[in-house]
C-alpha cells in the first residue's frame, strides 16, 4: 500500500521517499513530511476521530505512519481548562490553557514527536535510537524506546536539571553530558548521526518528529467544539512547535472540519535565550544565534533549527513575539499554579509570563479567545523555586499548639498587610 | 598556514564522495571561493538564486560557530578545524538511490563502527 506522506523540501519543493533524512540534497534546507490530505478527507472526519482512542493517535490519519500502524504508547489528549483566575489577575476573560503538563508517560509535549518519530525509526528498521535535547525530549525518548526495546544514546548539555537527568536514566538509556550548551550538543548529534546508523529523532528522523506537535493543534480545536482560537501563544526554544500548531490548524481549515479564521501566534522565549523573539522584534528575516543564559533550560536553544520558520509564522499571522527575565518566570510559576493549580516548569513560567505582558501590552485584547501553551511539569525544575519557600518548624501534635501556630500566622499576615494587631 | 575541511555528508553528492580537504583560505568568503572551485557542481546548491549562501548552512570553527567568532571577519588560524553543517542535517543521504537499506549504510548496529559485524 502506497503511503500518504512523503518528505518534501521546505525552499525548493523537491520531493523525497520516506527515509531517515533532514536536509534536501540540492540546496541543503529542511525537509518537511508533506501527508495527503485527499487520501484522509475519507478517514479524518469529526464523528471518526470522536470514536477515539483518547489520545493523540485519533488524529492517526494525519500523522506519518503506515494506517495500521498500532501505537504501544497512548500520548496526548491532554485538557484544555478554561483559565478563569489567572485571566482576572493578568486583565483576560476568554483564556484557556492547554495543560501538556500532564501530558502522559513523561509530562511534557515531547511524548507526541517522540511517539512519532519512534513509530518510523521502527519502520526505517533502527534498533539504536537517541536525541540531542534540553531534558523533555531526553526523558521522552527514554521512556518510549524502553517499551519499544530500542537502545538509546542521548547527549545532553552538561549543566541539566538533576530532576531531567534521573528521569532519563531511570529508564535504563546511556545518558552522554556534554560539556557545552544544546547548540554544541545538536551539532555533534548531527556528526554523530552522519557516521552512526542510529535514529536521532531530531536530527535524521526530525520531519517526522515535527508532525507530532501537530496534534497540540488538533486536540486544541476539538476541544473548543472544532474552532478556532483567536490567539495561540507558545513557547519557544527550536521554533517547531508553534509552526506546527500553525500547519495542524491550516490542515483543519483545508479538510473543512473548523471554520477559516487567522489565528494570531504569539511565541514566548526566555530574555536570556530569545533568537526568535529577538528577530520578531526586529523585522529581522535570519536569526542572530545567541549564547544561552537562563534558567528556562529546555528552551535554552540559541540557534533555533525551524527559527526563522517560526518568526515568519509569527508575523504572517499578525502576533508578535516577547521574551521575559529570570525573575518574571519564577513568580509566572507561582501565579499560575496558585490560581489555575498547575505546576509547571520553567517553560510553562516563559509561556505565562510572556501571556501577561501581551494583555498588559494590549497585543491581546480582553475578550480575544486564547489558549496557552503549557508543555512541561514543575516537578522536573523544582530548582527554580529553591528558597522560594521557608521550611517551616513542626508544631507539636496538640490542638492549643496548632491554635497558637494559626495565631502567629494571622499577626504575620497583618503586619505583612501593614494592618495593625488587634 | 592550512586548516582541515570537514563536508557533510549532503555535499558529497556534488564532490565525487569528498568528505574532508585541507584548505590555504584566510576566511570563511575566501573558504567558500576555494570549496566552490574545487568542486563546480556544489556552486550552485551552495547559493540560492540572489548568489547567497544558504542561510541553513552552518561553519564551525573548532567547535564553535563561527558566527560568533566574527563570522567574515575571523581570520582562520593554521591547524583550525572548520565543520561545515547544514542546519540539523545529519543521517545518511540515500545518494539517489530510492530504496532506503539501513545495512548499507554507516555502522549497522550499536557499536558504530563504520564497518561493524555486530549486525
Ligand atoms: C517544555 C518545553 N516547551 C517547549 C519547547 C519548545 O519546543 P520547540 O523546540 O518545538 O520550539 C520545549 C523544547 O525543548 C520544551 O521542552
Ligand atoms: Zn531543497
Amino acid at each position: 500500500m502506497a503511503l500518504a506522506y512523503e518528505l518534501r523540501c521546505r525552499e525548493c519543493g523537491k520531493t523525497y521517499p520516506n527515509t531517515p533524512l533532514s536536509i534536501c540534497d540540492a540546496c541543503f534546507s529542511p525537509l518537511e513530511v508533506h501527508c495527503d490530505l485527499e487520501a484522509a478527507r475519507g478517514s479524518f472526519t469529526r464523528e471518526k476521530i470522536a470514536q477515539g482512542p483518547d489520545s493523540m493517535w485519533r488524529y492517526k490519519a494525519l500523522l506519518p505512519v503506515p494506517e495500521d500502524y498500532v501505537p504501544a504508547t497512548p500520548a496526548g489528549w491532554t485538557p484544555l481548562l478554561a483559565a478563569p483566575r489567572l485571566a482576572s489577575r493578568i486583565g483576560a476573560k476568554n483564556l484557556y490553557i492547554k495543560n501538556d503538563a500532564v501530558c502522559l508517560p513523561t509530562l511534557s509535549f515531547k511524548d507526541r514527536v517522540v511517539s512519532v518519530a519512534l513509530a518510523n525509526a521502527q519502520i526505517f528498521g533502527f534498533d539504536t535510537v537517541g536525541c540531542s535535547s534540553t531534558g523533555n525530549l531526553a526523558n521522552a525518548v527514554a521512556a518510549q524506546a524502553a517499551r519499544l526495546g530500542l537502545k538509546t544514546y542521548i547527549l545532553v548539555p552538561s549543566d541539566l536539571e538533576p530532576a531531567k537527568i534521573l528521569n532519563t536514566q531511570v529508564y535504563g538509556a546511556k545518558l552522554v553530558r556534554i560539556d557545552g550548551n544544546y547548540d554544541h550538543v545538536n551539532r555533534l548529534c548531527s556528526q554523530i548521526a552522519e557516521r552512526y546508523n542510529w535514529g536521532f529523532v531530531n536530527v535524521n528522523l526530525r520531519p517526522y518528529y515535527a508532525e507530532g506537535s501537530k496534534t497540540v493543534g488538533y486536540e486544541i480545536a476539538e476541544q473548543l467544539g472544532w474552532r478556532l482560537p483567536d490567539n495561540i501563544v507558545c513557547p519557544m526554544a527550536g521554533g517547531s512547535l508553534i509552526t506546527k500548531i500553525k500547519k495542524a490548524f491550516k490542515e483543519l481549515i483545508a479538510l473543512g472540519l473548523v471554520e477559516e479564521k487567522e489565528v494570531r501566534f504569539f511565541g514566548a522565549q526566555a530574555t536570556g535565550c530569545s533568537p526568535i523573539s529577538t528577530a520578531v522584534k526586529t523585522g529581522a528575516d535570519h536569526i542572530e544565534p545567541q549564547r544561552p543564559s537562563t534558567i528556562a533550560r529546555s528552551l535554552a536553544i540559541g540557534n533555533p533549527a525551524d527559527g526563522i520558520y517560526a518568526a515568519r509564522a509569527i508575523r504572517e499571522s499578525g502576533g508578535w513575539a516577547e521574551d521575559v527575565s529570570d525573575v518574571e518566570i519564577v513568580s509566572a510559576i507561582q501565579e499560575l499554579a496558585e490560581t489555575e493549580g498547575i505546576f509547571t516548569e520553567t517553560a510553562g513560567g516563559v509561556t505565562t509570563a510572556v501571556t501577561a505582558r501581551l494583555y498588559a501590552h494590549g497585543r491581546i485584547k480582553a475578550d480575544d479567545l486564547t489558549v496557552t501553551c503549557i508543555t512541561g511539569n514543575g516537578l522536573k525544575t523544582t530548582d527554580a523555586l529553591a528558597g522560594a519557600y521557608e521550611v517551616e518548624r513542626a508544631v507539636r501534635p496538640r490542638l492549643s499548639d496548632f491554635e497558637a501556630y494559626i495565631e502567629e500566622q494571622t499577626e504575620d499576615r497583618a503586619i505583612l498587610e501593614g494592618a495593625s494587631v488587634r | 598556514m592550512s586548516v582541515k575541511v570537514l563536508l557533510p555528508n549532503a555535499f558529497q553528492k556534488h564532490t565525487d564522495g569528498t568528505k574532508e580537504i585541507q584548505s590555504s583560505a584566510h576566511n570563511l568568503p575566501e573558504l567558500i571561493t576555494e570549496i566552490e572551485t574545487s568542486f563546480p557542481a556544489l556552486k550552485t546548491h551552495l547559493r540560492d538564486e540572489q548568489g547567497q549562501v544558504r542561510r541553513f548552512i552552518n561553519f564551525y570553527v573548532n567547535e564553535e560557530d563561527i558566527r560568533f567568532l566574527g563570522n567574515e571577519k575571523y581570520d582562520f588560524k593554521d591547524g583550525d578545524e572548520v565543520l561545515v553543517i547544514p542546519s540539523i542535517a545529519g543521517g545518511c543521504s540515500p545518494h539517489g538511490d530510492t530504496r532506503f537499506a539501513p545495512s548499507q549504510l554507516c555502522c549497522c548496529s550499536y557499536c558504530g563502527q563504520e564497518e561493524c559485524s555486530c549486525a
